[in-house]
């Protein structure tokens, strides 16, 4: 284990690392304590110059101001509406091309496989004009689904990537034997492959999940009313309008962020598995 | 027992589908895959720069005007100072890959609540961009900021790094890294458990330690790691939208812009809808990102054409 493991080193140094962790940790979140603090805070803290005591008071009417005064339940609910329809497009269509690029030789296979790839690191600005025009023409522009649309065709790149590396490794023997017995393709797919996928699905909805929810750029392009708008868009336009309020502010981003962090900390094996997928070989 | 009789007859008769099923099968499950991604991803990029021959509001006539837009980027104050910017991002961006490797090394024990303390440290890269923005505007804020006060505290003189063209850049950068650093730190924590343990004892019986012990033995083994850093980061750099939208709005006076942002101030924003100067812009990016794609893409395909 590489550094040497703490525990054979001297006891002053074993007691000055355990009390080093959390203060590095403390120094590292700061500025998420602090919004975290200040969304707790009054008005009237703030207006007073009480901007780093305890507050006055729990000022829990901060959130609730949040719900009543602003569509913020309405964004969320946007957000959720956009994010689980991509999830479930995005990893359904890559579970197939996963399947098909992995399993099957063909000339194109590579070629194929590495248009994924590439799609998925070009800058969004490139695809920003056109793919604006086409939700127009089609329709949906300001609606979840023309948004949701998009992000499957665009994150099923990624997803196809992940998901292709991970039925090849998988023991190849087990579709040979299924073919031997006659087995059709697609059983082979629904059958064998699929219940082996589980971990490997469970890992990519968390991800898209988190990058869906979070993304604010194809948010501004695609969706404009608050009807519509998912929370990241929402938020940013809500911080034009809440000049210095700055205790509404943090209550609104801790709100938008709420949702992924949970989806973290239930699902934090899978999302650091599918993370790091690649890191180590 | 007429079954083992049948198997072979039947199997040698090739008939129509049976026969192709297995040529025909990849292309069915790649078909909306692949169609998807075709209309989405592929086509827009060439649209693109076909729009940016073009002068077009988005929404009249598009008029052919060749290479106009390009000409006008050339003399344009505001591409260079986005150009500037995306350089410097860049640059320091990378600075994510050795602090990330330096946090890893340094939580990389096993004490109680390590596993608890991994994910806190983890924590800023599940947060939306726009979140971390906002939280550095308020740390970053004139008078009552954390950081503001710091300095105030330390050089008698607070600064607001957000309202000064001279730090506004490096202030949405250190907020950039913020999650950048943690992703990096994931993707190497993941990294040191699994370098071979043999090689380090051996290491160390021959005298290695410290700096040299992970120069030369640990880095080399963590070299998968460091491919997938670079590349996000080189990819999170280039993608620097949101910190800069939400934060300053390409402000003081344009000069916290980059790339990305100007293009969707030229095609988007209230100043004008000017998709083919927009387009244009993107363009110029999108060949910027290509030099590293086309790198990553040839290391993967050397990767798996070896194989």
């Amino acid at each position: 284990m590489f550094p040497r493991p703490i525990e054979q080193a001297s006891p002053a140094k074993q007691w000055l690392y355990t009390a080093a962790v959390p203060l590095a940790l403390f120094l590292w979140l700061l500025p998420l304590l602090g919004v975290a603090v200040t969304s707790l805070r009054p008005a009237s803290d703030l207006a007073a110059g009480n901007y780093f005591g305890l507050p006055s008071h729990l000022a829990f009417e901060n959130y609730l101001d949040v719900f009543r005064n602003t569509p913020m339940g309405q964004y969320i609910l946007n957000s959720f509406k956009v994010t689980l329809p991509t999830v479930i497009g995005a990893v359904g269509l890559s579970c197939m091309t996963g399947f098909a690029l992995a399993v099957y030789r063909f000339p194109s296979n590579l070629i194929i496989f590495f248009m994924f790839v590439a799609g998925n690191f070009v800058p969004f600005q490139i695809l920003m004009v056109p793919v604006r025009d086409l939700t127009v023409q089609m329709g949906m522009y300001n609606t979840w689904y023309g948004l949701a649309l998009f992000h499957i065709a665009f994150q099923s790149g990624f997803c196809t990537l992940f998901m292709r590396n991970f039925i090849k490794s998988l023991p190849f023997e087990l579709i040979e034997a299924a073919r031997v017995e006659g087995v059709a393709e697609w059983r082979i797919f629904w059958f064998i492959v699929l219940p082996l996928m589980r971990p490997a699905i469970a890992a990519l909805s968390v991800l898209v999940f988190t990058f869906i929810w979070n993304d604010f750029f194809w948010a501004t392009v695609l969706t404009s009313s608050p009807d519509t708008q998912p929370v990241t868009a929402g938020l940013s336009s809500l911080n034009g309008q809440w000049i210095a309020q700055w205790q509404l502010v943090s209550a609104g981003s801790i709100l938008a962020a709420l949702p992924p962090v949970l989806m973290f900390f239930a699902m934090q094996k899978h999302f650091i598995a599918g993370l790091t997928l690649g890191a180590v070989k | 027992m007429t079954a083992p009789i049948s198997g072979p007859i039947s199997g040698a008769k090739p008939s129509g589908w049976k026969a192709n099923q297995r040529k025909l099968a990849p292309w069915l499950f790649l078909t909306p895959g692949v169609l998807m991604f075709m209309v989405y991803v592929i086509m827009p990029i060439f649209q693109s720069m076909w729009i940016s021959f073009y002068d077009w509001d988005g929404l009249g006539a598009k008029t052919w005007i060749g290479i106009a837009n390009y000409v006008e980027l050339i003399d344009d104050e505001a591409f260079y100072t986005s150009f500037k910017n995306n350089i410097l991002w860049l640059l320091l961006y990378m600075l994510a890959v050795p602090a990330g490797l330096m946090i890893a090394i340094f939580l990389n024990q096993t004490i109680r609540g390590m596993r608890f303390y991994k994910s806190l440290f983890f924590f800023p890269f599940v947060i939306s961009q726009v979140v971390v923005g906002l939280m550095f505007s308020w740390f970053y804020a004139p008078n009552f900021g954390l950081l503001y006060n710091l300095i105030e505290w330390l050089t008698g003189s607070g600064i607001a790094i957000l309202a000064d063209e001279r730090y506004v850049t490096y202030g949405i950068i250190a907020a950039g890294l913020w999650p950048q650093i943690a992703y990096v730190m994931i993707l190497y924590l993941t990294g040191l458990n699994n370098v071979a343990p043999d090689q380090i004892e051996a290491a160390r019986l021959d005298g290695a330690k410290g700096w040299k012990m992970l120069w030369y033995v640990i880095i080399p083994q963590l070299r998968p790691a460091t491919f997938i850093a670079v590349v996000v980061t080189v990819i999170g750099a280039l993608r620097s939208f949101d910190l800069v939208s939400v934060m300053t709005d390409g402000g003081p006076y344009g000069s916290s812009r980059v790339l990305s942002f100007y293009m969707y101030e030229k095609a988007l924003s209230e100043y004008g809808f000017r998709m083919g100067y927009g387009a244009a812009i993107a363009v110029v990016l999108f060949a910027i990102m290509m030099v590293f794609i086309s790198g990553f893409i040839w290391k993967m395909w050397r990767d798996e054409t070896e194989r």
